[in-house]
């Protein structure tokens, strides 16, 4: 008798997931501008710089590494996508849940660790950042910018290239005091990023000595594995490379997120 | 209406949509003086609060500050009023001393001049040693010193601070109030907002008491506890049987008793003679206490409520 | 007869507000001067790449390289961001997180003061961007003409008229997930007001509409400044910025009265 309530009550289901759950209910009372934004933002990029600027190239240049420039700069928009979700949700969501509202510390007031937000948060950026792929994928199919069946895991890649920037920042937002150093985040780290990842021309423009300093961005990888999922070709050494700098971003973010934060809400 | 009131308001009324939060109050405030607005909160005090220090306007009635109208003469009443809002609205990113600086800058009043006053000032709310500490690391009952400082800086004839120690500890309200009693020592001009009546006793020599955005009465606090209560106050609780039973059997000792949910307040001259004959009634209480009324008990007698829920 | 209604745009006072905004922005001056980068980024990545891959556009009567097109459109851009980001963010946090102005109104100052005041702080932060981005564009060389330094003037108006705007706009706002709604209108403006492309490219219909955009006004301006075109329309440009700025503070005295004086 003892023994079956107590297999009952057995919890089947990390901790974890009621941080994940709490993130998610706090989402649907607040999602409406950002799900018009989710659909929206890409669709109007693709519009404008795919076809816009696409015309302008294809005037000029005609195709980019065999493309048209829309279907070149596509996946690249979905890795910027990706990479600005990741990064928006863990800087002042957490900056301001560990200082200025305290969410966190209601939360370890509760049976729930330090870890288990950590989880419950990323895990939810995971699933918001699955369902942007999922629609952005389904956008650049629309301008008729896919051409494999690879492209299929474009909302996985969007997820990993979106939780490599969102674990590591998500250690940096827990250890700091004030908002100051994001601006600093935003033009030295993200906004290179975005402008230099050979997002919106391909690595062939670059002269050779700066090839080596555009790999260096984390963002290039995810750009390049982006590309090779919606164009369906990719070697295999390469592949390895791109993977392994974001899985190693979030490993290694994930790590220092659970300690910065257990330190922090200890404090 | 005497003309030489340092603030004089007829009439006034504040109507927020629907909502009527001022409904027509009448004061007068002669120099010198500490005047405070006693009230539980949604009586209407901020409204008021905020009618007199020149920056919101009253829906109705009028109001005289320094002789000059608030909604022709803003900005020249403001130059000469000190302000100390419910709220601490300090620079949280700056030092204890640029707070003093830059605040003061708003009044005109040149950097070196600035300078000179707050250095006095913070001597004046103990925070010297904080000068170069930012303000968001200060304590509770330091933020509170440091605005009061700030409002100090024009060097007002009149301060008017809205509930000046909610939210403090103890020691931290004593501290504030010798503050406040050396200001009314050299002849500064205080309004005070409180629910609180030990504040009000303390430091007001005339207040009035405000209930549903109407004053009720008004007076020095002895006064109205004289005019409104008996002398002292005997508080009893009854255990788990109730305190229905005994409140015939005891009310005929009493001027008059209040019935509160935990508790009976019975009004009386003598309280100790009057608990010598509840218990010869048999009645056991599980507790009594002797006190002297207060101001509280001035508040119950005119709404049939507690100052603080 | 008065025609318009009595307008009032704060005093002198207002001055005060600049200087506390100075005050606190000292403190974080590292901020101001990275500003620098962001545009030299921009240029750069647009230099490197696009220049090639588009070639030369034909504005007006003569031929350009992309980046001498786009140039004075990110510097409308730029200033656009810059005061609306400063005007919401900022003036959202101080009207309704902080309540700065509570303290500031038990001074002298009057609403209009502080509506005045905010937008002279944009004015500032706008030049100062303007010139460090007007720096980088001069020596990258994607000026094409010596008129390329009424730029400055040119982008402090769209300061002018965007911090208006944000101003007026910021009092609407309820909470920080409001924000997503000002994304979702600044976004199409940015992407859509010809800013990266001609403004020919639109279909006839959609053409109209771009120049109803404010931001298309200003790059527009911009860009004849930038390559020398100057002409009537860069007057129309000016009038529609003046008028629109003009709006926004007058809006936004009236909301300030209304949300910080009840």
């Amino acid at each position: 008798m003892d023994r079956t309530i107590r297999r009952g009550r057995t919890r089947t289901w990390p901790r974890w997931h009621r941080s994940l759950w709490y993130h998610g209910a706090f989402y649907l009372q607040t999602w409406r501008a950002s799900v018009i934004s989710t659909f929206l933002f890409p669709l109007l990029y693709l519009a404008s710089m795919g076809l816009g600027v696409g015309h302008l190239v294809s005037a000029h240049t005609g195709l980019v590494e065999g493309r048209s420039y829309l279907r070149f700069v596509a996946p690249g928009l979905l890795a910027i996508t990706a990479m600005n979700l990741g990064e928006s949700e863990s800087m002042w969501p957490v900056l301001g849940a560990v200082k200025w509202v305290r969410t966190y510390h209601a939360a370890v007031a509760t049976p729930l660790e330090p870890e288990d937000i950590v989880l419950g948060k990323l895990a939810w950026v995971g699933v918001r950042l699955f369902f942007t792929g999922v629609v952005l994928t389904i956008t650049i199919a629309f301008f008729g910018a896919l051409n494999s069946w690879w492209a299929l895991t474009l909302p996985l890649l969007a997820v990993l290239i979106g939780l490599a920037f969102a674990a590591p920042l998500m250690a940096f937002a827990s250890t700091r005091e004030s908002d100051a150093s994001f601006t600093s985040i935003y033009r030295f780290l993200i906004i290179p990023m975005f402008l230099f990842s050979a997002t919106f021309y391909p690595m062939s423009q670059y002269p050779g000595y700066l090839r080596p300093v555009v790999q260096l961005m984390p963002l290039y990888h995810g750009v390049a594995l982006a590309r090779s999922a919606a164009f369906g070709h990719a070697e295999v050494g390469s592949m390895v490379l791109h993977l392994t700098v974001l899985g190693g971003m979030l490993f290694l973010g994930l790590r220092s997120a659970k300690k910065n934060l257990r330190r922090r809400l200890a404090s | 209406m005497t003309s030489d009131s340092l603030l004089s308001a007829r009439g006034l009324v504040k109507q927020f949509g629907n909502f009527r939060a001022v409904d027509g109050i009448d004061v007068s405030i002669e120099r010198g003086e500490s005047f405070g607005f006693l009230g539980p909160n949604g009586a209407g005090k901020t409204s008021t609060m905020r009618m007199i220090s020149a920056v919101s306007q009253p829906t109705a009635g009028e109001i005289r500050i320094f002789g000059l109208n608030p909604v022709s003469h803003g900005p020249e009443i403001r130059a000469r009023l000190g302000v100390v809002p419910q709220e601490d609205t300090l620079e949280l990113e700056l030092s204890v001393m640029n707070n003093l600086l830059m605040f003061g800058r708003y009044f005109d009043i040149p950097r070196k001049v600035i300078r000179q006053r707050a250095t006095e000032l913070l001597e004046f709310a103990q925070l010297s040693d904080r000068a170069d500490d930012k303000c968001d690391n200060l304590s509770g009952g330091m933020k509170r010193r440091l605005t009061i400082a700030r409002s100090l800086l024009n060097q007002p004839e009149l301060l008017i601070l809205d509930e000046p120690t909610t939210g403090l500890d103890p020691q931290a309200r004593h501290l504030l109030w010798d503050r406040l009693y050396r200001l009314k020592r050299d002849g500064v001009t205080l309004i005070i907002t409180t629910h609180y009546m030990d504040e009000a006793e303390q430091l007001c020599d005339r207040l009035v008491v405000m209930d549903q955005g109407r004053i009720v009465a008004e007076g020095a606090p002895r006064a109205l506890i004289e005019q409104y209560s008996t002398r002292e106050v005997l508080e009893l609780r009854f255990g788990a049987e109730g305190q229905e039973p005994y409140v015939d059997r005891i009310s005929e000792y009493a001027e008059r008793v209040e019935v509160l949910p935990d508790r009976l307040l019975l009004y009386v001259h003598d309280g100790d003679e009057v608990l010598r004959a509840v218990h010869a009634t048999g009645a056991t209480p599980e507790s009594a206490l002797v006190r002297r009324s207060s101001l509280e008990d001035v508040f119950l007698r005119l709404t049939g409520r507690t100052l603080v829920d | 007869m008065r025609i318009f209604p009595e307008l009032h745009f704060g005093s002198r006072r207002s001055l005060r507000i600049l200087e506390r905004n100075v005050v606190i922005y000292r403190t974080q001056w590292l901020m101001l001067v990275s500003g620098f980068f962001e545009p030299l980024f921009y240029l750069l990545s647009l230099g490197i790449g696009l220049n090639h891959l588009v070639g030369s556009l034909s504005a007006g009567d003569r031929l350009v390289t992309y980046a001498m097109f786009v140039a004075p459109g990110m510097l409308a851009t730029s200033a656009m961001n810059g005061a609306v980001i400063d005007a919401l963010f900022n003036t959202f946090f101080k009207l309704k997180v902080a309540h700065t102005y509570d303290a500031v109104l038990a001074t002298p100052l009057d609403v209009n003061d502080i509506a005045l005041g905010e937008v002279w702080w944009a004015l500032v932060r706008g030049s100062i961007y303007a010139t460090s981005f007007l720096t980088c564009m001069i020596i990258l060389g994607d000026a094409g003409s010596p008129w390329v330094l009424l730029c400055l003037p040119g982008a402090i108006l769209t300061s002018f008229a965007f911090a208006s705007v944000g101003l007026a706009a910021c009092t609407w706002l309820r909470s920080w997930q409001d924000f997503d709604t000002v994304a979702l209108i600044q976004l199409p403006i940015f992407l859509f007001s010809a800013t990266f492309f001609p403004i020919t490219l639109y279909p006839g219909w959609l053409q109209g509409l771009v120049r109803c955009s404010p931001l298309y006004q200003s790059a527009a301006l911009l860009r004849g400044f930038s390559l020398g075109q100057i002409g009537p329309s860069s007057a129309v440009h000016i009038i529609y910025l003046v008028v629109m700025g003009l709006i926004g503070l007058v809006v936004a005295s009236h909301r300030f009265r209304r949300i910080l004086t009840p």
